[in-house]
């Protein structure tokens, strides 16, 4: 053993051999295991038979079974996934807009509103929700219409936190864009409107991925502002989570987080691959 | 071609951009049909702000252009019977070579089977009959420019505009290229109007040229007209290298004018100038010769000492410093097969040329 260790150290250390270096290699271990022992352990107890969610007491399902039983948490889990379709479609849409106007034009207060436009980014979520909530109540809000409009003010507050991201990555891409390839679109006889369907949107495509797939996340995941916009019909996922947790942590929860994380990595992966092929394509 | 009429028109064309700086100063050019057409100056002399002027993506801030005899200001650029090759040639990423290529006839609902048909001959023409199906990412960028040509060509626009095309290729594909865009514009016959800070290249390829300095142009002329008679001390130095004295006018005799410059003595030279005052007196290397011993009578002769050789494979030139302290090269033909320089540095030598060689300039 300690003969071929012995043997490999005689060779030196290129300045480019970071894998070989034993603090780096032990970082890499360290972060990974930061990052995932958590997701890891939270997945591998929904599926332990245990009532208390402390000992392994060995595998069973049936909490997955149980989850998928709960009408509550179901009901929450559609509304999550209703909410954040809806909420990333216009905040695509938005976030568009909103990249192409700052990169296109030039106007008075530009800078101004391009600040305006990043502020929901690095406003504390909490002040947004309670501005929400504010802001829902005064209005008079109407609060007992039919699904999916109850939903509407939880989209509303989603899509106004999750646009500026979706702008900002958009906005990314444009900047690399050649303008010659948009004159070449007008020089070759078309018009505005062509040349923003024919050459723009194609080359956005790309962010428009990345932003919907980032504006979607958002949505799913968020937690405060949700928690303020919610009334008692209109309950997402992490908010029944949290009212579940709050009598106990059962691995009833677990399942049905674990559900959502491959939910959201098999989202994130098909988005990724779409991105590769058109790109290739 | 004069007998025909002039394809473009520029009338007065002047371009101020934000008040202070004027781009293009009161251009007049007239462009006739099936002209190889070059505007040649330094970078910042206006040429490519007076082609984008006549794309249509520029306004001229006064006068006129006519493309076959319709005015086109205010006429958008997807309106002009022009098309364009851009610098970075602008070919759509996210379409195949065919879909390029098709682009400018379906937006403007040319028939299917007709849409097909022009590609295929449009790729042909360029050479790039069978690539169709490629995506632009798959070509090399000698490749992509031809998709960009076949795509302007397509239209069978009445102007093909070409903003530096060849730039951005290596040495031996650029020159490839010259011959390619000369035989590909006699195929088809369209004007082309070129942009280029390249010299060589504006002379191998057009058969007229339009040099700019500083948003003016100061001469129009074929490119031999450009190269042998430039009409000021500009083009003379801009086009070529060239050997300049300072002269004065000592007086007109009939037709010739007589120059004294410092070392040469009086001229007698066949040219029309001013009865007096200050002139430049011009003569190209290849003109000038190196020889030994003193020349006869009726050559200008200088004597000097060589200070530089610069050697070239083919030619070398050999700079030679005079007693005022000016430099005088000459181009020497390498014609003998030797290692040995036929001159070397320190060497004491005339340098003699013909005086109808000399050029008078005045401006």
């Amino acid at each position: 053993m300690a003969g071929p260790l012995l043997k490999r150290r005689r060779e030196p250390l290129g300045p480019l051999d970071y894998s070989r270096r034993l603090s780096l290699r032990l970082t890499f271990l360290l972060t990974l295991l930061f990052l995932y022992a958590p997701i890891l352990t939270l997945i591998a107890f929904s599926f332990n038979d245990s009532r208390r969610n402390i000992v392994w007491r060995g595998f069973t399902l049936k909490y997955y079974e149980k989850a998928l039983n709960n009408d509550g948490l179901i009901e929450a889990f559609v509304n999550s996934l209703t909410i954040a379709f809806i909420s990333t479609l216009i905040a695509v849409l938005l976030g568009a807009m909103v990249a192409v106007l700052l990169w296109r034009f030039r106007f008075p207060a530009k800078a101004p509103y391009e600040g305006a436009m990043a502020l929901p980014i690095v406003i504390p979520e909490i002040c947004m929700g309670v501005a929400m909530l504010a802001f829902f109540s005064r209005t008079g809000w109407p609060t007992d219409l039919p699904w999916p409009l109850n939903l509407g003010s939880i989209t509303i507050a989603h899509v106004s936190f999750s646009f500026p991201f979706a702008a900002m990555v958009i906005r990314a891409r444009l900047v690399n864009f050649n303008r010659e390839l948009e004159e070449a679109a007008k020089d070759l006889g078309a018009s505005e409107w062509q040349t923003f369907r024919d050459v723009l949107i194609p080359y956005m495509k790309p962010g428009l991925v990345a932003g919907a797939l980032l504006a979607f996340t958002l949505s799913l995941d968020d937690f405060v502002i949700t928690f303020f916009t919610s009334g008692p019909d209109t309950v997402t996922f992490p908010v029944k989570v949290y009212s579940m947790v709050r009598f106990s942590v059962t691995p009833e929860v677990n399942a049905a987080s674990a559900v959502l994380i491959v939910i959201t990595i098999a989202l994130t992966a098909t988005a990724m691959w779409l991105q590769n092929k058109t790109q290739r394509n | 071609m004069d007998e025909r009429p002039p394809i473009i028109r520029i009338g007065k064309l002047t371009k101020r951009f934000g008040g202070t700086v004027t781009a293009v100063d009161d251009v007049s050019l007239d462009i006739g049909e099936g002209e190889f057409f070059a505007l040649l100056g330094p970078s910042g002399c206006g040429k490519t702000t007076l082609l984008r002027m006549i794309a249509g993506f520029e306004v001229p801030s006064e006068g006129q252009i006519l493309v076959d005899g319709q005015d086109m200001v205010g006429v958008p650029p997807n309106k002009r019977p022009i098309n364009m090759v851009f610098q970075s040639y602008a070919v759509f990423p996210h379409m195949s070579v065919a879909d390029n290529v098709a682009y400018g006839l379906k937006i403007t609902r040319v028939a299917r089977d007709e849409v097909g048909r022009r590609v295929e001959e449009a790729l042909d023409l360029v050479k790039l009959g069978g690539y169709g199906a490629r995506m632009p990412d798959q070509l090399s960028g000698g490749q992509r420019q031809r998709v960009a040509l076949a795509r302007a060509l397509v239209k069978r626009p009445k102007v093909l505009l070409l903003d530096e095309p060849l730039s951005a290729l290596d040495a031996k594909l650029r020159e490839a290229m010259q011959l390619e865009l000369v035989r590909l514009q006699h195929a088809v016959g369209i004007t082309f109007v070129i942009v280029t800070h390249d010299q060589q290249e504006a002379l191998s390829m057009a058969n007229r040229i339009a040099v700019m300095e500083a948003g003016r142009v100061r001469q129009v002329a074929p490119p031999a007209e450009l190269y042998e008679f430039p009409k000021n001390r500009f083009v003379a130095d801009f086009i070529g290298k060239m050997n300049l004295f300072e002269g004065t006018v000592a007086g007109v005799d009939g037709k010739r004018l007589l120059v004294d410059v410092a070392g040469l003595g009086r001229l007698t030279l066949d040219a029309e100038g001013p009865a007096s005052g200050a002139v430049g007196i011009a003569v190209r290397p290849e003109k000038v010769r190196l020889c030994h011993e003193q020349p006869g009578e009726g050559m200008v002769a200088l004597r000097g000492k060589v200070n530089e050789v610069a050697y070239y494979g083919d030619t070398s030139f050999v700079y030679v410093t005079d007693e005022f302290g000016r430099t005088i090269s000459a181009n020497l033909q390498n014609e003998a097969r030797s290692a040995e320089p036929a001159v070397s540095i320190g060497d004491s030598l005339w340098c003699a040329w013909n005086p109808s060689d000399s050029l008078v300039l005045n401006a």
